[in-house]
């Protein structure tokens, strides 16, 4: 009998990852009605001071595999990890981060022990007639949603898009239990050689942490275009993001592109500045919890999209926009 | 060396458009192309010979309309081309698709595999990793450069926040991301050579004794899609025009200021 | 009867479109403005092999046919006509020239470096006293041991600004009127040969269009290309085929205002709705590709005539003569819809409009092209 939510945690240099935080949260909420547990799996070397994290988003157990060989990622060695923890333990479901680390172990596992893997999913049910994992995921360049089920192979897996699961931080909890489970590791495992890694020297923008993002588009007209939002992303505390077309014509890095061939954002507030709204980009920044649009183009599907849709010159709007709101905060000080 | 890419014909998803009146996707008039991460792997397969000899092989799974793809990679330069057709294969997941193609290398033989990371139609990343654990060669996945040092290949990994480089012994399979490099153009002589050279197609009977039946097409796939449906837009918000510059300031600036922001 | 083009055809076509959408169009307004050609972009084309299309494989051509140059013709055209002309001037006057009447040695020696994409050819005809009457010409060529002394001025040579090989035409015996015309190589470097800079055009702007002056130019006999008094003849063949690629490239640029302007009036609303939801507009649209469709009929007509070794010469009169007309209603007709914005630079059609103008005059008027067909009708 297969049982419990497997959530695989990712640890990058010892630090464990976000996604795997908002995937026990997730866990946590679907395992309530199947009256499953939550377990947390670790991989890595010296990652056992890493539990406690896990009981505090909805673990009640932790599964520690520690090993040097573990102390990367390397395909080959976690694959056979995590491939003898479900051979173990036999898990009902397990859930991975659609991370360039999750997408690239989870197909290898569900190939070798012969199940469904379901990729990039952004939302999770449970069907109640069968208790069913049921895995929703965009396909069609975002276009259209599948759901999709994994009727008669077990565990049911899927990675799950970093972002999109609200983290849900427990405000009392009871430390699980910690299970260290061995794997023996042959240096056969280690079947190709890392000879260096570097990490990049830009500074690292993750415009997924941001609470305000202002993104622009090809309506900024270019590079310089980018400054004014800038100015307004600093006066509210927020990132400059944009859409595809910005990105493309080089006007601003990739990192900070928004939209399905880039970054899915939920920020607390999104300035969709000179941004048409094409559907790939809407894909990245749908969920955003209030959206404001300025464009000159009424017609635009951002602006049937937004919450609040000013129709408008941006150039004109933003740099008086950040002087405004400049102002509002001085006289909020002086109350 | 003989390098194998496997490719996959998508429809241009950039062109995919929504019927506004009945909510479902227009399909018609969709060109359909070579994905584009595949078609960097043909570049990246291309380069792989120019540096050091042997030849490319493009392969495919996928109805016999799937033959136009094979020719423009045979245009852009691949030596032979390979279509996997069968109504067996039909309906297959990841997993099934990757053993249906593992099959198929199988029977051609090959030193490297090369895929794309992700094709844009189902984004799932999953079958070129699912191909390396059918052969039980050693994958390395987000390729932005490669050469080869004797019987092995050097693979620069973009990983996210940083860069591995890779050593592996071959075979191995790589999978190529669509920044490694702007593909070629075909040539209008390689149009030419293209439809004058044989496609091998391998159908079920050719593979069926290098996999398990029972475990392709849409039957013996372990996943199902149960329901698909298209993204309902979110509720009316509010739309102002025709207001000055000021007015529209005025405006944001109350609501950032209901909704707790400033 | 079949309207369809074969698949080798189609994926042609696909390659061509992509490569202008890609690599022509971005940089179209600039090589106008600056009446400038790309080099880099010219290295492209050679690289993709669009200045060997009809030409066989075993002197280093791709192996298509006159059929799939018109698609590259039509297709580069609808985005920038230069480009057109640039490939329309290498191929079918200078290169094919030499492929229909140059011996296997001149084939080998001048032909593949052509046709593989290593060199640029030219063709110089024209001269500032004789344009329609090619026969008036004044360049004369008198043999000197193994050698030809080429002196005269050849004018409007388009490419010539970045030729390696030059195809000029010369009068070698003053006394046999146009039988005195014979045709000769001049390779880029021969002594006495100069080129003049650009010459300031309504249109088209990007393509090179030089004064060309040969002062006592010297070539070997052996540069001769066919017989002494054979060059009338040449010319004259390679611009009834000239004038295929003359009316795709009509095609195209008509095709390519259209498109710009049907994107337009989508997009572009007027008294509440978008300027494509009045009638007039459907009606103008219509119009204008129905034109267009039956232009393109006519050149792909002509380009299977000459493939299949026809008498294709009134077929090519008549499509250059139509498409070319067609060209320039439909670039006007596309610079009306767009209003002041089609009158502005920043939009294409403008610049189609004035290449348009071109098309019914180069590679024979739109009158020679007139008695080219009621000739051949024997309307005397």
């Amino acid at each position: 009998m297969c049982k419990d939510i497997y959530v695989v945690i990712e640890q990058r240099d010892g630090n464990v990852q976000k996604v795997g935080l908002e995937l026990l949260s997730e866990a946590t909420r679907l395992a309530e009605s199947l009256e499953q547990k939550v377990v947390a799996v670790i991989m890595g070397d010296n990652v056992a001071s890493k539990a406690d994290l896990m009981f505090k988003y909805g673990a009640s157990k932790v599964i520690l595999v520690e090993d040097p060989m573990l102390k990367n990622y390397v395909t080959e060695p976690y694959t056979k990890a995590f491939t003898k923890v479900v051979e173990e333990f036999k898990p009902d479901m397990v859930l991975f981060g659609a991370t360039v680390m999750g997408r690239d172990l989870a197909p290898r596992v569900a190939s070798k022990i012969h199940t469904g893997l379901t990729a990039d999913c952004t939302s999770l049910d449970i069907d109640p007639e069968s208790n069913l994992l049921l895995m929703t995921r965009p396909a069609f360049g975002g276009n259209i949603m599948a759901t999709i089920v994994c009727r008669n192979y077990k565990p049911q897996m899927a990675t799950v898009r970093p972002g999109v699961m609200k983290l849900i931080e427990k405000d009392s909890y009871e430390k699980g239990e910690v299970v260290n489970f061995k794997v023996d590791f042959v240096p056969e495992d280690m079947n190709v050689e890392i000879l260096e890694v570097t990490k990049e020297e830009k500074k690292h923008v993750d415009i997924t942490e941001a609470k305000i993002l202002v993104s622009g588009g090809r309506g900024v007209g270019g590079s310089e275009g980018f400054d004014p939002l800038k100015e307004l992303a600093d006066a509210l505390g927020g990132e400059v993001a944009s859409s595809r077309a910005g990105v493309d014509s080089g006007w601003i890095g990739k990192e900070r592109q928004v939209g399905q061939t880039g970054k899915t954002v939920r920020p607390n507030l999104y300035i969709a500045c000179g941004i048409s709204g094409a559907i790939q980009h809407m894909a990245g920044m749908e969920e955003s919890d209030f959206i404001l649009a300025i464009n000159k183009d009424e017609s635009a599907p951002m602006m049937d999209n937004a919450d609040l849709g000013i129709v408008g010159d941006v150039k004109v709007i933003i740099p008086k926009l950040t002087e405004a709101i400049k102002k509002f905060k001085e006289t909020k000080i002086v109350d | 060396m003989r390098i194998v890419v496997c490719i996959k014909q998508v429809p241009d998803t950039t062109e995919v458009k929504l019927d506004p009146k009945t909510n479902t996707l227009i399909r018609e008039g969709v060109p359909s192309i070579i994905n584009p991460d595949d078609k960097a792997g043909l570049e990246a397969a291309l380069r792989l010979r120019e540096q050091v000899g042997g030849t490319v092989t493009v392969l495919c799974m996928g109805p016999p309309q799937a033959d136009v793809a094979l020719r423009e990679a045979l245009a852009m330069g691949c030596d032979e081309a390979v279509l996997l057709s069968a109504r067996e294969f039909g309906g297959s997941d990841t997993w099934a698709t990757a053993s249906i193609i593992a099959a198929g290398l199988n029977k051609i033989g090959y030193d490297l595999v090369i895929t794309g990371r992700q094709a844009i139609d189902g984004d799932t990343a999953q079958v070129g990793p699912q191909i390396a654990e059918q052969l039980k060669v050693p994958q390395i996945s987000y390729a932005e450069e490669l050469y080869n040092e004797g019987e092995y290949m050097i693979i620069k990994q973009n990983f996210d926040d940083r860069y591995n480089t890779i050593k592996a012994k071959m075979p191995c399979l790589i999978t190529i991301l669509g920044e490694f490099a702007i593909p070629r153009y075909m040539t209008v002589g390689g149009i030419v050579d293209a439809y004058e050279k044989e496609i091998t197609v391998l159908g079920f009977e050719d593979l069926k004794d290098l996999l398990n039946p029972e475990f392709i097409g849409l039957k013996g796939s372990p996943t199902n899609v149960i329901k698909s449906f298209t993204k309902q837009a979110k509720g009316q918000g509010t739309k102002l025009a025709d207001l000055s510059a000021d007015e529209a300031v005025a405006a944001i600036i109350q609501k950032l200021d209901e909704i707790h922001i400033i | 009867m079949d309207f369809k083009l074969s698949k080798t055809h189609l994926l042609q076509q696909e390659l061509y479109r992509k490569f202008a959408e890609t690599e022509i169009k971005p940089i179209a307004r600039d090589m106008d403005e600056s009446e400038e050609y790309s080099m880099e972009l010219l290295e492209k084309i050679q690289k993709c092999g669009f200045l060997g299309i009809p030409f066989p494989k075993e002197y280093g051509g791709a192996g298509g046919d006159v059929l799939s140059y018109t698609l590259c013709m039509e297709e580069v055209s609808k985005v920038d006509a230069s480009t057109g002309i640039t490939i329309s001037v290498h191929t079918s006057l200078c290169s094919t020239s030499i492929f229909d009447y140059g011996s296997e040695e001149q084939k080998e020696k001048f032909l593949r470096p052509l046709i593989d994409g290593s060199k640029v050819g030219c063709f110089g005809l024209t001269e500032p006293g004789a344009g329609s009457d090619a026969g008036g010409a004044r360049t004369v060529a008198n043999l000197d041991g193994d050698e030809y002394v080429i002196t005269g001025t050849k004018v409007f040579t388009t490419n010539a600004g970045f030729a390696d090989t030059f195809l000029v035409f010369a009068i070698t015996d003053k006394s046999k009127g146009t039988k005195g015309m014979s045709a000769f190589i001049v390779e880029k470097g021969t002594p006495g040969l100069s080129v003049s800079a650009n010459i300031p055009r309504m249109g088209i702007r990007a393509a090179s269009n030089c004064e060309v002056i040969y002062d006592n130019v010297k070539v070997p006999a052996a540069n001769r290309i066919g017989k002494e008094g054979d060059g009338f003849k040449i010319a004259m063949k390679a611009l009834d085929g000239g004038r295929i690629g003359i009316g795709a490239q009509s095609v195209g640029i008509a095709q390519g205002a259209l498109n710009e302007a049907i994107k337009y009036v989508k997009e572009r609303k007027q008294f509440g709705r978008t300027i494509s939801a009045f009638q007039n507009t459907q009606f103008k649209i219509a119009e204008m590709q129905t034109k267009v469709d039956a232009a393109r009929l006519l050149v792909w007509r002509a380009a299977k005539a000459k493939d299949d070794k026809e008498n294709f010469g009134p077929y090519a009169a008549m499509c250059k003569l139509f498409a070319s007309e067609v060209a320039n209603e439909v670039t006007r007709g596309s610079v009306q819809l767009l209003g002041g914005y089609g009158f502005s630079r920043e939009y294409p059609v403008e610049r189609m409009m004035r290449d348009a103008k071109i098309t019914e005059i180069y590679e024979g008027t739109s009158e020679v092209m007139k008695m080219v067909i009621a000739g051949n009708m024997k309307i005397k």
